[in-house]
């Protein structure tokens, strides 16, 4: 991912002259010094220590044994992790969209100058971010429960029944609507920052050249910030692939929708920590780690194309 | 969190087709309501209230549902009172449940934030200063490793490191909270984008040509001006570790040391368990009371971070 880095004429000056360089470098490696020792502790290190968890195997007979690729070959044959990669895929495909097409809606709205009471609205609609996903999950799962949730409330004032929640067809909504309601300010805030930094004689020039609202938004506004949303979309795709809180908070009140391999990375904590296949259980993480960094990729360089 | 798509050249076409729109402009009679200040729109105010009721009916519940007992929460309508206002018993009970183990959970969570968001925070400003202000080699290599490794999915990473730190004996301990929450790569690129824009070369020369050292210049010079960068990242990394609930889980055994989060489920799935008491009043009010500081924080110092979020958007 290193395009994500911003590109070379972004230097605001010329690279310093030459004389310096030597002093310079040592200087900055000093700064940078104990941020990467940090980061080689609790990521490289535990990154390469997975990859060599992935070749052996735990035998009942014959202790810990390397066995080379076995571990992925088996993890690509497994049907178990197939099913949550694909429930994560579906979820991705529909929450995504719907996430991040409120959070850009949003932002325009806010962007546009057309409301009354702008800054209560962005911080009001940015305050769910601020809630733990435990808590979010907590509450949520009251709401949709039919005991002393909104919905029996709903059910009951208006004599209708709506669908349990959290049976086994809805659960997965269930989940994309708490996300949904946790990100959509962060999202919106990430657009609205972009929007902001817009020189605004565009628009003026726009309006004088006879472009509508529409017109402005999809000619200029949105190209303008067309990094902040790949930026946002691959961020969270990623969020997507690595759900677990939602789903294992929710797993009590909905034990029959929701098993332990629901989602990849539920799949992993259960081998790891409850069927002790450690071995196993780094090499699915493994998989799914690449899976990810492909689409991602994939969804950049899409995305950073001009004229998409 | 930035657009660095977006190029001069994006830019340069409507701007130049604007100078060529300076002609009509002296026949149009000028308009009250101008690119700049538009005419308020009711319909827009009213559409995007139903994204602010959405965002906030949840937490009114919650609110309104801290005061109720626990045959309350389900005798009476969700976002309505009962009859019984019990939001102080609850407060009180939340506090002193179970040997006050809630406020041993606040206190964890509170070390964890300190140590493990202010160290993120203090690594971030210097690396990303690194990165802004200094040339040396293997910078652009440093930060493809750092955003690439965060495409890594939780698991891949916490599993090995819990097998890492259980060797080294660190597992069941705040550090093995603490050590993993101290690398913020967002914070890092959140800063590096900040301190470009934010400290003009010029300054850090003129102070050097003064005989000032480089951790004098750093703290005397660029640091101040770092501030609503600082602002940012220490809101964004605190709301990452007072809201972590993976890494604890995986790490910690003993509820003594439990933050917060990990906490309230355990109090939540007590009901499930057998001869478990059912304690959702004080899962409700405890909610609140987890929420509640970091709102504060956010509502408190919404000038800083929004000014710093908005400089990092800034980088073209």
């Amino acid at each position: 991912m290193t395009t994500l880095q911003p590109p070379a004429a972004a230097e605001p000056r010329p690279a310093p002259p030459p004389v310096r360089r030597d002093r310079r470098s040592w200087t900055g490696w000093g700064f940078l010094g104990p941020f990467v020792a940090v980061f080689a502790l609790v990521f490289l290190a535990p990154l390469a220590y997975s990859v060599y968890l992935s070749l052996f195997r735990d035998q009942l007979i014959g202790g810990t044994t390397f066995v080379g690729l076995d571990n992925y070959a088996e993890a690509l044959k497994d049907d178990r992790f197939w099913a949550s990669l694909g429930r994560v895929s579906l979820f991705l495909a529909v929450q995504v969209p719907i996430m991040l097409g409120i959070a850009l809606l949003v932002a325009l709205a806010l962007d546009s100058g057309r409301l009354y009471g702008r800054d209560f609205f962005r911080i009001s609609i940015f305050l769910p971010y601020a809630v733990p996903a435990v808590v979010a999950t907590l509450m949520w799962g009251f709401m949709y429960g039919t005991r002393f949730g909104l919905v029996g409330d709903i059910n009951g004032a208006l004599g209708v029944s709506l669908p349990d929640p959290l049976s086994p067809d809805l659960v997965l909504a269930s989940i994309g609507n708490i996300v949904t309601w946790e990100f959509v300010g962060y999202n919106m805030l990430i657009f609205y920052s972009a929007l902001r930094v817009v020189p605004h004689s565009l628009y003026e020039a726009a309006q004088i050249d006879g472009a509508g609202q529409i017109r402005v938004i999809t000619a200029i506004k949105l190209p303008a910030i067309r990094g902040a949303l790949v930026i946002a979309t691959i961020f969270s795709i990623i969020g997507s692939f690595q759900l677990f809180n939602e789903p294992s908070i929710l797993q009590p009140l909905a034990r029959n929708a929701i098993t332990t391999d629901y989602t990849p990375n539920y799949y992993t904590y259960a081998l790891s920590f409850n069927g002790q296949q450690h071995n196993y259980s780094a090499t699915v993480a493994i998989v799914m780690g690449l899976i990810t960094m492909v689409i991602a990729y994939a969804v950049q360089l899409r995305g950073m194309r001009k004229g998409v | 969190m930035t657009s660095p798509v977006a190029t001069a050249s994006d830019r340069s076409a409507p701007t130049s087709s604007g100078t060529s729109g300076s002609a009509p402009r002296l026949r149009t009679p000028r308009r009250r309501h101008s690119a700049d200040r538009p005419r308020r729109s009711v319909l827009l105010t009213v559409l995007t209230s139903l994204v602010l009721l959405y965002s906030l009916v949840p937490l009114v519940w919650l609110a309104i549902s801290a005061t109720k007992t626990q045959e309350g929460l389900s005798r009476s309508a969700g976002l309505w009172f009962d009859g019984d206002f019990a939001l102080w018993d609850n407060i009180t009970e939340t506090f002193t449940y179970d040997d006050g183990v809630f406020t041993r959970w606040l206190l964890n969570t509170l070390l964890y934030v300190g140590l493990g968001a202010g160290g993120a925070t203090f690594l971030a400003v210097l690396g990303g200063y690194a990165l802004a202000k200094f040339d040396f080699p293997g910078r652009r290599s440093v930060f493809a490793v750092v955003i690439g490794a965060v495409a890594v999915p939780g698991t891949a990473l916490a599993v090995p490191t819990f097998l890492m730190f259980s060797k080294m004996g660190l597992t069941n301990t705040p550090w093995a909270v603490i050590v993993p929450s101290l690398i913020s790569p967002f914070g890092l690129y959140l800063m590096w984008v900040f301190a470009t824009e934010a400290i003009p070369t010029e300054l850090m020369e003129a102070a050097r040509i003064d005989g000032a050292g480089e951790l004098r210049t750093f703290f005397r010079v660029a640091l101040p001006l770092l501030a609503p960068g600082v602002v940012t990242v220490l809101l964004f990394t605190m709301v990452a570790t007072w809201n972590n609930y993976f890494l604890p889980l995986v790490m910690l055994k003993d509820p003594d040391w439990y933050p917060l989060t990990l906490g309230l489920n355990s109090w939540n799935q007590q009901a499930a368990t057998a001869g478990g008491e059912a304690v959702f009043n004080l899962v409700v009010t405890g909610s609140l009371i987890t929420i509640l500081p970091l709102i504060a924080a956010f509502l408190l110092l919404q000038k800083y971070w929004q000014s710093g979020l908005a400089a990092g958007s800034v980088k073209e």
